[in-house]
C-alpha cells in the first residue's frame, strides 16, 4: 500500500538526502531489509532485535494493556481497516511497517471535544514475553480538549509499536511515553503526531530500561499556529542501548517547535543515539524552531552519538537553531558547588540529578515526576553516582 | 577572631601558549571585622587572587603561602576551604541546571555546618535573608543562576554569604554590572554580615563606587600581579580622582 501517490522507489545505495523524500508505506515490502548500511539503522545492535526485524509477528493481547483512564476519556479496539488508523502518519521504516501489518487490532484512546482535566490517563503496556509482538495505538484528542496521557512500557517484552496521536483544532495534549523495561526487553516504537490548527502538544520520552529501545517520534505541524514541545530524558546503564530520533515536520505557517533531549550514561558499554531532524518546508513561513541534545558521560567506555539535522527550505522564518553537546562534568559547576562547602562526590550527585531533573520538571505531572526521580535515584545510587 | 594570611603568593595560569605568570608576590593579611579593598585596572590579577584563594583548579600556585588561622589553605581542597570559613562571591556565578536554589542553599548549609539545619529555623532564616535582599519568595524554586539577571545573580551570592556565615569573604567584583539600587541592596547585605558575624572582607573592585556603601579600612592597589600601593580609605578617593594611569605609566 502506498500513500499520497508516493510509489515504491529504490534509492539503491545512495543515502536519502532529505527527510521529505523518505518512503512512507504500510507495506513491509516497500522497505529494504534492516542493515547497518542504512542510516536509520546504522547504530542499532542487530543482535538485540529478537525478532523485531521479522515480517511476521504476533500481536499484543488485550490483557497486555492495563488502562486507568480519567472519567470522560474512552477506549475501544478497532480493526486496522478503521479510518482512524493511519490518521496521524504512516510507517517510514520496515519495523514500523511490520508492526502495522501484524497488528490487526488498534487500541483507540479518545478524548472528547472540550474535555478538560489536568489528571493523567494511564495506558500501561506489558507484553510479558520474549517473542516479538506488534501493537498499534491511537490517541485522538477532540477540538479544544485539554488532556494528559501517559503510555507506560514496563516489564519484559519484545515490542514493535506504532503510536498515533491526533490533535484536534485548539486542543492541548501532554503525552508521556515511558520506557522502563526490564533487562532482556527490546522495543521499537514509531510515534506520529498530527497537530490541528492552534493545537499544542507536549511530547515527552523517558527511557530508563531495556536492552534495545528505539523511539522515533514525529510531529507533523500541518496546520497553522500549532506548537510542539518534544522533551526526552534517558539514563543508560551497561547493557542499555537507547536510540531517540525526534522529527519535526514544519509544513504550515507560524508553527513553533522546541526539542530538548538530555541523557546520562553511567555504565561501561552503555550506548545512546540521538538524531534530531527538523524540516522546514517551503510552505512553513514564520516557523520558530529549536532543538537541543545534551549527554553527560559519567564513566569511561560509554558512547553517546548526537546528530542534529536542520533542513530549511524557506528563508522567511522566525528562528531556527540547534545545539548538541556530549561531555563529562562541567568543572565550573563542580567548582561553584565545592566553593560552597559541598564535597566533590556530593557536587557530582547534585549536578547529575539536576541535569536530568531539568527535563523531568517540564513534564508537569507531579506523580510521574516523583516516580521518575525515584527511579533515577535508585539507578544512580546503584553505581554510586 | 580569624586571620587570612597571604604571603608572597605567585600564581600562574595554563594557557594554550603555556603557563602564564599572573600573580608575582602578593602579601595581604585580613582579620575579622576588617574590610580590605583590592583595586586595580583590568588584567592586574585581582580575580586570579580571588580564585586562587578559593582553590580553582585552573590556577597554579607556584610560590608563596596562604593560611587561615594558621591552617595551610593550599593543602585543602576547594570544599575544605569553604568549610574552614572562606567564601568567594563570584563575578560570574555559573548555572546549575535542574538544581533549585532551595535545594542548593540547604545542601551548602548542611555541608558547611556538618549537619542539616533545623527546618523551622532554616525556613525563617532564609525568609528573613531574602526579604532583606528584596528577593521574591518564588526565587527559591528557580534553578541556580539559570535565567537570573545580573542583579539577581549578585543578590544570590550575597544571600549565600549571609546564610553560610563564613569567617572571611572575598567579593570578586560584586559591584560590576549593578545599577545603584541593586548596589545599595547588595552592600547592605555585606554590611549586615559584617555586623552580625564580624566578617572579614576582601573586596575586589574596579570602581570606587561600591566603597561609598561598604567602607574599607584598607585599600590596596593591584598592578601587574602585585600590590603597588596601599593605604587607608583616602587612597580610594585619590584613585577616584586620578584613575589608574599613574600606576600604569610606572609599570611600563
Amino acid at each position: 500500500m502506498s500513500q499520497h501517490g508516493i510509489k515504491e522507489h529504490s534509492h539503491g545505495n545512495v543515502p536519502i538526502q532529505t527527510r521529505s523524500e523518505r518512503p512512507r508505506s504500510t507495506s513491509v515490502a516497500d522497505f529494504e531489509p534492516i542493515s547497518k548500511l542504512q542510516e536509520i539503522w546504522r547504530y542499532l545492535p542487530i543482535d538485540k532485535l529478537r525478532g523485531l526485524d521479522a515480517d511476521v509477528m504476533a500481536e499484543v493481547a488485550d490483557s497486555d494493556f492495563e488502562l486507568k483512564l480519567v472519567s470522560g476519556v474512552t477506549h475501544r479496539y478497532v480493526e486496522s481497516t478503521d479510518s482512524v488508523v493511519g490518521s496521524a502518519g504512516l510507517p517510514e521504516d520496515r519495523v514500523s511497517a511490520a508492526a502495522w501489518t501484524n497488528a490487526s487490532k488498534t487500541l483507540v484512546i479518545e478524548i472528547p471535544a472540550d474535555f478538560s482535566s489536568s489528571e493523567a490517563s494511564f495506558v500501561k503496556l506489558s507484553p510479558a514475553g520474549v517473542s516479538a509482538k506488534a501493537a498499534h495505538l491511537v490517541v485522538k484528542v477532540g477540538n479544544f480538549a485539554n488532556a494528559t496521557v501517559v503510555l507506560d512500557h514496563v516489564g519484559l517484552g519484545v515490542l514493535a509499536e506504532n503510536v498515533e496521536i491526533v490533535l484536534g483544532d485548539g486542543s492541548q495534549l501532554n503525552f508521556v511515553s515511558i520506557q522502563q523495561w526490564d533487562q532482556g526487553a527490546s522495543h521499537i516504537s514509531s510515534q506520529f503526531a498530527r497537530l490541528g490548527r492552534d493545537s499544542k502538544l507536549k511530547h515527552v520520552v523517558v527511557s530508563l530500561g531495556g536492552d534495545l529501545v528505539r523511539v522515533t517520534p514525529t510531529a507533523f505541524l500541518a496546520n497553522q499556529g500549532a506548537e510542539v514541545e518534544m522533551f526526552g530524558v534517558y539514563l543508560a546503564d551497561t547493557g542499555n542501548y537507547f536510540e531517540h530520533r525526534p522529527f519535526v515536520d514544519h509544513i504550515a505557517k507560524n508553527c513553533v517547535s522546541n526539542v530538548a533531549y538530555k541523557g546520562a550514561l553511567q555504565g561501561a558499554g552503555a550506548h545512546t543515539v540521538w538524531v534530531g531532524d527538523v524540516l522546514i518546508r517551503e510552505s512553513a513561513e514564520g516557523t520558530d524552531t529549536y532543538e537541543l541534545n545534551r549527554n553527560l558521560l559519567l564513566v569511561d567506555g560509554a558512547r553517546a552519538d548526537s546528530v542534529p539535522n536542520l533542513e530549511i527550505e524557506t528563508g522567511k522564518i522566525e528562528g531556527a537553531g540547534h545545539a548538541s553537546a556530549s561531555g563529562r562534568f562541567d568543572d565550573e559547576q563542580l567548582f561553584y558547588l565545592m566553593a560552597r562547602g559541598v564535597s566533590e562526590s556530593d557536587a557530582r550527585k547534585l549536578v547529575v540529578r539536576g541535569f536530568l531533573n531539568e527535563v523531568i520538571q517540564k513534564i508537569g505531572i507531579e506523580e510521574i515526576e516523583q516516580r521518575l526521580i525515584s527511579a533515577i535515584e535508585l539507578e544512580l545510587e546503584r553505581v554510586g553516582a | 577572631m580569624a586571620t587570612l594570611e597571604i604571603k608572597n603568593l605567585h600564581v600562574s595560569v595554563n594557557t594554550e601558549q603555556g603557563p602564564k605568570q599572573i600573580l608575582r608576590g602578593v602579601d595581604l593579611t585580613i582579620r575579622s571585622g576588617e574590610t580590605h579593598a583590592v583595586m586595580g585596572p583590568n588584567g592586574s590579577g585581582k580575580s586570579t587572587l580571588a580564585y586562587s584563594v578559593a582553590g580553582h583548579p585552573k590556577y597554579e600556585v607556584t610560590d608563596g603561602e596562604i593560611y587561615l588561622d594558621g591552617q595551610n589553605v593550599l593543602e585543602m581542597e576547594v570544599d575544605e576551604r569553604a568549610r574552614a570559613g572562606l567564601f568567594l562571591a563570584m563575578q560570574y556565578p555559573v548555572e546549575v541546571p535542574g538544581v533549585s536554589v532551595s535545594n542548593f542553599l540547604r545542601t551548602a548549609k548542611t555541608a558547611i555546618s556538618g549537619e542539616a539545619p533545623q527546618l523551622r529555623q532554616w525556613v525563617g532564616d532564609l525568609k528573613t535573608a531574602m526579604n532583606n535582599l528584596r528577593m521574591d519568595p518564588d526565587f527559591t524554586e528557580r534553578n541556580v543562576n539559570e535565567g537570573f539577571s545580573g542583579g539577581e545573580k549578585k543578590r544570590h551570592e550575597i544571600l549565600q554569604l549571609e546564610l553560610l556565615k563564613p569567617k572571611i569573604a572575598i567579593l570578586d567584583e560584586t559591584d560590576s554590572g549593578l545599577d545603584v539600587d541593586a548596589l545599595k541592596i547588595v552592600s547592605e547585605g555585606v554590611n549586615r554580615a559584617k555586623a552580625n558575624t564580624d566578617l572579614g572582607v576582601l573586596l575586589i573592585t574596579h570602581y570606587t563606587r561600591i566603597l561609598r556603601y561598604i567602607k574599607p579600612d584598607f585599600v590596596h592597589v593591584f598592578v601587574a600581579g602585585k600590590v603597588a600601593e596601599q593605604g587607608g580609605p583616602e587612597l580610594a578617593e585619590r584613585l577616584e580622582a586620578e584613575g589608574y594611569d599613574r600606576y600604569l605609566k610606572a609599570s611600563v
